[in-house]
């Protein structure tokens, strides 16, 4: 379980990040998470909830795109998604494809903000 | 009312993989050879560390080691008995060890400077999932498999073994009584990471020591 520290690092780089912009309120939070980044989505969203609480980030949604594993094949020279995580072999000829291209990312693409004055009615 | 998107693109894990990049910087100027081992519980990390102390320091190599566990420090204390410095780092709660705890128990480590260290070892804390995605600055990730845990740990835990340098199968002394089979563990592991180097071992009897301990003078040497 360790979702508690991603989340809580999330937390601490978009705060950071967003006091550039003072006055705004982050209203979700985008991020790219490798099939093979070793990171459950449904404990994510449970620890953002956690870790958000008390920081100028709660109520923000949190928002996970899933990369699928890439592998380049020394054999064939395809580079294409794996149909299995279980089997690091080529998709296209079969032969074992050890060179991973994506799916070990881990990674704040973006967050959203409003204007806080704005929203008000 | 207006909203927009802010680009970030920052690795979640930014601030561990810098400190990472600084150790491994600070192992290679050293020379040494800092591996990280990561196994379940009870896979017998401490003992197959312990025998390979002995056997490092029998040769006359220098190898020191820093042990991860939740609580307590009888891993430390049952490693320090091969004669070995052993620091332990408890992490209260934490499921992993990351690359601050690393570098602030390497900083104060009484008696120890890791100029005149050969081999440094980092058992991790016993978890098959979250310790993959933390750097500690090693050359050698080692995954390590008991034959008493079933042939298909590789394919529950794709994204250990697919970060793993090096594959480990430990008490090979007791795989008859457990009906392992070692075909389908070795495909297994295979299968998952292709082309690792993989040492069927028992600390208890020494079968396949030699072969490791060679393995370490090997990436030793070609490290420095």
């Amino acid at each position: 379980m360790h979702e508690l520290s991603i989340a809580a690092s999330v937390v601490e780089s978009v705060t950071e990040a967003a006091a550039a912009h003072p006055g705004a309120r982050v209203k979700s939070v985008q991020l790219r998470i490798g099939a093979l980044a070793g990171v459950v989505e449904d404990a994510l969203e449970f620890c953002w909830q956690i870790a958000t609480e008390g920081t100028p980030l709660v109520g923000a949604v949190l928002e996970i795109r899933t990369l699928p594993v890439i592998v380049h094949c020394e054999h064939c020279g395809a580079e294409e998604e794996l149909t299995s995580v279980q089997s690091f072999r080529c998709p296209r000829c079969g032969e074992p494809a050890a060179d991973l291209r994506q799916g070990r990312e881990l990674e704040i693409e973006s967050f959203e903000i409003e204007d806080e004055a704005e929203a008000k009615p | 009312m207006t909203t927009r998107i802010v680009e970030l693109r920052r690795g979640i894990l930014k601030k561990n993989d810098e400190l990472a990049a600084e150790l491994r910087h600070r192992y290679h100027a050293a020379g040494v050879l800092v591996l990280n081992l990561v196994s379940s519980p009870g896979t017998g990390k401490t003992t197959f560390l312990e025998r390979t102390l002995r056997e490092l320091r029998a040769r006359g190599a220098w190898a020191a080691a820093l042990v991860g566990d939740l609580e307590t420090d009888n891993d430390a204390r049952r490693l320090a008995s091969s004669g070995a410095p052993v620091r332990q780092i408890n992490t209260h709660g934490i499921c992993h060890l990351d690359a601050e705890m690393i570098g602030k128990h390497l900083d104060n480590w009484q008696g120890v400077t890791l100029d005149d260290v050969d081999y440094l070892f980092i058992e991790n804390v016993g978890n098959l999932v979250c310790p993959s995605s933390y750097d500690l600055g090693e050359k050698i990730r080692v995954a390590l498999l008991s034959v008493t845990e079933g042939e298909d740990k590789p394919l529950k835990y794709p994204t250990l073994f697919n970060s793993a340098d090096a594959a480990v199968i430990t008490k090979i002394d007791l795989a008859a009584a457990c009906e392992f089979n070692r075909d389908l563990a070795l495909r297994n592991i295979r299968e998952i990471r292709p082309g690792i180097r993989v040492f069927e071992t028992s600390a208890k009897t020494g079968a396949g020591m030699e072969e490791w301990l060679e393995y370490l003078k090997e990436s030793r040497s070609g490290n420095l």
